[in-house]
This record gives structure tokens, C-alpha cells and sequence, in this order.
């Protein structure tokens, strides 16, 4: 990256590692979060395992909630809560809260769409031999799910890294954050283009990781 | 002649279902399965799905349940492990009242009852090896245990070359050899068919009925099929109920049934696979009767002691009526021959309802053929 200062290389290389922990805590987080939201809404839905509206439609609501509020207003909604939760409101550990807030409930509903598409039959032989619901989670639904999980995830990933690029606003750092402050705010337009160029080669090789990941696990 | 038509076949039909209540007795083991009085409506004010339906199946049996699509076969095939809850009967298998089993007890009653279904519902991201394994697993069998069984099971589906294939590398032949290994891996002594060769072609369907009867028999299972064709009936099953807006319309052993239909219903499913269908070709080059006459088409079927009589000629002789033989052939049924024959009578209408009726008291069976003009 020679066209770069010695300076703004290291900022970069700052900016490049703040992206890496915001998207990567986050990521691991929504999915740890996500997935038991997904198999509860999944299992407790009218025609689920367990049909239980009590568990469904709250959740399911909450859910809804958190996803059509706009990231930026959630971002500044939920700082009291961040301030809880991490101790301080501003900086790139602060900026992780927020992020895995609204991934949870974004990956929540594509992982319950992932368990959606799980072959009813495959669930009825399973009770039919025995299996108890707990089984019937942990040795058919997640298993026979994990391509489309793991597509969903990829999803979920390549929406953050966009995300994460407004999570300047409280002091977050990260790429998008480094090319609004110098790309555009200080009119350095080879700022802008490296972090344009490196967002794009990230989300194409995640993409590609993820593609390749499903194409592997799925035996269709 | 429609009307006509339609009063010898009420006349002709002769109930023998009520019969075969007391033949089912005479077997000394208690059943496998009874079902008794099941009632099941999915919703509120809609139809019932099941309409007191009682059943019972014996050890050792093939038992079929054929009906037309809707008919009640998959709800009632669902009561027998639960997997569908009656409004009202009871259930029991192998001894057990399933409706009085709480949750555990229904599942380790249930690992006692294969099933094997239509679309096989395999396991697609598990190998041929891992899907025969899985209720094994379900059970808590140790895994070096798991093993063997599944060394052991491969070679009576015919499946041992193919224990690290996937599902969707597979005929769909093999998808229900792996279904039917599946289902029988924790050893079960009731397996369930639902629809089991319904996606299958002709042949594969003929390979996995010998391959359900071979295992029947090696295994000593009690088999409850449900299918829409006949022809699966009659191929490995004993004894078989008919199905009709989730009622049983008439049950017995399949030779009864098949050769002395009682109901509209079951004659039509009968015809399916021995009432072979006269073409409208034949018919219409058929001599039309003449003047003070009538003609009448019919299949005869013949079969108990009377079927080596002659009795088309003594028929003709005693009654003065012609019959044209258009068609004949022999066709077996559990090991016991029977003949088809589609004849064209004519003489006085009276004379020719009489020869039937005649027939049909020697216990043969006369079903009319539609005429399409
Ligand atoms: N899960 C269900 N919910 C509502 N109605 C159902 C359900 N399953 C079956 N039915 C209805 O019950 C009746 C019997 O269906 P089914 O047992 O599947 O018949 P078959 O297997 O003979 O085709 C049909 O009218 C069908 O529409
Ligand atoms: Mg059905």
C-alpha cells in the first residue's frame, strides 16, 4: 500500500483489526444467541414440536422489534443498556453490543427460515423411531439445517461488516469509519478507494468461504 | 339396461365380511395390533378423518389397508404409533395401551414399531451406514455395538456396497431398502408401510414387496401396510380392509375380498387388477342382440368348489341364454388359483338375470362391465 502515508498504513492496520474484532465478536455472539432463538421460535410454532403462542409471539415480536428499527437509531437507543452490559458507551468493544443486538435478531429469523426448510419427513421418522424432542433438536434439525445455517450466517456476517462501518458514530473505528473520517471528511480519495477495494475483497472471500462451506456439507 | 344393471348388482352382492370377524379369532396369540372404535377430526366442524375404525392385526401378518387418496389410510397408519392422537378409541400394540403411556413410555414403545414411509424421510447430510444407525442412537446403544448391528442388517436390504453412500447418490429403490433398514435396526416386531412403494416404479415396487415379505418372514414381523394400489395388496398381503371416507367398508382375507367383492367401492379396486377391462373396440363389434332380447357383459370370476364345473354350458343348457365367452384367463392369489372370464350373455332379460343369479349361488362371482357407447 505504498500510495499510503507510513501513518495512514498503520491506521489501516488499525482499522483493519477493529473491523476484524467488531464483526468477529459479534458474529460469534448472534449466532451463540441466535440459533437457541431460532429452534424456540421454530419448535414452539403452531405446527412446531411443541406449539406454545406464550413462547412464539413474544419472542417473535421482540425479534420483529429489534429488527426494523434502523441500526444507527438501535446503536444510540441501547447505550444505557451497552453501558451495562460492557461498562462504557463509545469505542470498539461498546460498538460490539449494539452490533450483535441486531444480528442476533436478524440471524434469529433466517436460521428459523434455515430449520423451515428441514424435510418434515426426516422430524416424523425421527419421533416415529423414538427420539425424544431433545434429540430430535440436536440429531436432525441442526444437523440436517447446517448448510442453510451456515449460508445464513454468511449473510449475516457480510451484513455486519456494512454495519460496522456506522459504528464510528460511538466511536467504534473500523474501515468505513476510517474512510468516512479521512476518505471523505479530509477529501482523501485513495483513503476511500483502499477501504472500498478491501471491504470488497473481504465480502467476496467470506462469501466465498461460506459458498464453499455449504457446498461441502450439503449432500444433495 | 342401466337399470337393469344396477338391480343385479345390488342382487348379486353378497356380504361375507361379517364372517371373518370370527375367522380373525381363531388365531390363540392375542393380536399385535388392535385398534378399536378410533374416531379422529382434524378440525373443528370439518370431516371425521377417521370414522370408528377397529382393526386388529395378527402376529406374523401382512395386513393392507387400501383405499382411494384421503381416505382416512395415513391418519389411521399415524394412530398405531401416535404420531396422529385419536379423538377417542384405543390403541395397542404388542400388548401396550399407547394411549395410557406417558411420554417416555411412548417413546420406548414406539422404538418397538418400525415405519417405513412414501418418500423414504432419510437423513440427506447422513451416509446409508448413519441413517440405519440413527434409532439405534435415538436408543443409546454404544456406538461399537451400533456398528455391528449395522454390519449386520446391510446384507439383508442388499445393501453392503453402499454403506458410505449418501441418500442422494441413490435409486430411490435403495432409499427405502435404507428406510426399510432403518426401521428395522432396533429390532422391532411391528413394522409400519405408509404408501412404502407409492414412489417407486412397477419394478422396484415388486423388488421391495419381496424384499418386505422375505423379511416378515425371517424376522417374524407383524406387517400394517396402507397403499392406494391394489396390486400391493395383492401381492404379499393376508388379510386386507378397505377404506372409504375414514370408514372401513369391508375387510377379510385378500382371496375373499378379491373374489367376492361386497362393496361398489372395493369391486372397483378389485377390477383394478383382475377385472381386466374389456376394450370399447371389442364391445362394439359385439353382435347386438335381437329383437325381444337383451345382452348383458360380465366378468364371472371363478374360485372355490365350484370352479371346476361347467358351468357356462349348463348356464346355457339350463336357462336358455347364449353366452359369448370374449375373454378368459387363470390368476392366483396367496398360493389359490382363481378364473376371470368376461362373457357377453343374450337371451330374455328374465332368463339372463336368472342364469347370473344361478351362477352367483354356485359361488361364483358376476360383476357387470360398464358399457360405453
Ligand atoms: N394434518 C392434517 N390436518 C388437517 N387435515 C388433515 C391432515 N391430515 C389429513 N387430513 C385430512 O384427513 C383426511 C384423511 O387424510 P389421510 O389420512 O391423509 O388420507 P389417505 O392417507 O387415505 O390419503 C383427508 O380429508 C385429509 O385432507
Ligand atoms: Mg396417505
Amino acid at each position: 500500500m505504498s500510495w499510503l502515508t507510513p501513518t495512514m498504513q498503520d491506521l489501516f492496520l488499525e482499522a483493519f483489526w477493529e473491523t476484524l474484532i467488531m464483526v468477529g465478536a459479534s458474529t460469534a455472539i448472534s449466532v451463540a444467541l441466535g440459533l437457541p432463538i431460532a429452534l424456540l421460535l421454530f419448535v414452539t410454532a403452531p405446527r412446531g414440536l411443541s406449539p406454545n403462542g406464550w413462547v412464539n409471539r413474544p419472542i417473535g415480536l421482540l425479534v420483529n422489534a429489534l429488527r426494523s428499527t434502523p441500526f444507527i437509531i438501535l446503536m444510540v437507543a441501547i447505550i444505557p443498556f451497552t453501558r451495562l452490559v460492557v461498562g462504557t458507551s463509545i469505542g470498539t468493544t461498546a460498538a460490539i453490543v449494539p452490533l450483535a443486538l441486531a444480528a442476533t435478531a436478524f440471524l434469529a429469523r433466517l436460521f428459523e427460515n434455515a430449520l423451515r426448510e428441514v424435510d418434515p419427513g426426516v422430524v416424523e421418522a425421527a419421533r416415529a423411531m423414538g427420539a425424544t424432542r431433545l434429540q430430535i433438536v440436536a440429531k436432525v434439525l441442526v444437523p440436517e439445517a447446517l448448510p442453510g445455517l451456515i449460508a445464513a450466517t454468511t449473510v449475516a456476517v457480510v451484513s455486519l461488516m456494512s454495519f460496522s462501518a456506522m459504528a464510528g458514530a460511538i466511536g467504534g473505528g473500523g474501515l468505513g469509519d476510517l474512510g468516512i473520517r479521512f476518505g471523505y471528511q479530509r477529501f482523501m480519495p485513495e483513503v476511500m478507494a483502499t477501504v472500498v477495494v478491501l471491504l470488497i475483497i473481504l465480502v467476496q472471500g467470506l462469501q466465498s468461504l461460506g459458498d464453499y462451506l455449504v457446498r461441502k456439507l450439503s449432500h444433495r | 339396461m342401466a337399470v337393469m344393471a344396477g338391480l343385479l348388482s345390488q342382487a348379486l352382492a353378497v356380504p361375507h365380511s361379517l364372517g371373518h370377524t370370527a375367522a380373525t379369532m381363531q388365531n390363540s396369540a392375542p393380536p399385535a395390533i388392535v385398534l378399536e372404535g378410533l374416531r379422529k377430526r382434524y378440525a373443528a366442524g370439518g370431516t371425521l378423518a377417521l370414522d370408528d375404525v377397529s382393526i386388529s392385526v395378527q402376529p406374523g401378518e401382512i395386513f393392507g389397508i387400501v383405499g382411494r387418496s384421503g381416505a382416512g389410510k395415513s391418519t389411521l397408519i399415524r394412530c398405531v404409533n401416535l404420531l396422529e392422537r385419536p379423538d377417542s378409541g384405543q390403541v395397542r400394540v404388542l400388548g401396550d395401551d399407547m394411549l395410557g403411556l406417558d411420554d417416555a413410555g411412548l417413546n420406548r414403545a414406539r422404538r418397538g414399531i418400525g415405519m417405513v414411509f412414501q418418500h423414504f424421510n432419510l437423513h440427506s447430510r447422513r451416509t446409508v451406514a448413519e441413517n440405519i444407525a440413527f434409532p439405534l442412537e435415538v436408543a443409546g446403544v454404544p456406538a461399537a455395538e451400533r456398528r455391528s448391528r449395522v454390519a449386520e442388517i446391510l446384507p439383508l436390504v442388499g445393501l453392503e456396497a453402499r454403506a458410505n453412500a449418501y441418500p442422494a447418490q441413490l435409486s430411490g429403490g435403495q432409499k427405502q431398502r435404507v428406510g426399510i433398514a432403518r426401521a428395522l435396526a432396533s429390532r422391532p416386531r411391528v413394522l409400519l408401510c405408509d404408501e412404502a412403494t407409492s414412489a417407486l416404479d412397477p419394478e422396484t415396487t415388486e423388488e421391495i414387496l419381496a424384499l418386505i415379505r422375505d423379511l416378515r418372514a425371517r424376522l417374524d414381523l407383524t406387517v400394517l401396510l396402507i397403499t392406494h394400489e391394489m396390486g400391493v395388496v395383492k401381492a404379499i398381503c393376508d388379510r386386507v380392509a378397505v377404506m372409504e371416507a375414514g370408514r372401513v367398508i369391508e375387510h377379510g382375507r385378500v382371496f375373499d375380498v378379491f373374489t367376492r367383492p361386497a362393496q361398489p367401492t372395493t369391486r372397483r379396486f378389485v377390477s383394478e387388477v383382475i377385472g381386466h377391462s374389456v376394450p370399447a373396440e371389442t364391445i362394439a363389434r359385439l353382435p347386438a342382440p335381437e329383437a325381444g332380447e337383451t345382452r348383458y357383459l360380465a366378468h364371472v370370476l371363478f374360485a372355490g368348489p365350484n370352479s371346476t364345473r361347467a358351468v357356462i354350458s349348463q348356464a346355457s343348457r339350463e336357462f336358455g341364454v347364449d353366452y359369448n365367452i370374449v375373454s378368459g384367463r387363470i390368476d392366483e392369489i396367496s398360493g389359490e388359483p382363481f378364473g376371470i372370464m368376461a362373457v357377453a350373455a343374450y337371451g330374455a332379460p328374465a332368463k339372463v338375470t336368472a342364469s347370473l343369479l344361478w351362477m352367483q349361488e354356485l359361488g361364483l362371482t358376476v360383476t357387470p362391465i360398464e358399457e360405453h357407447a
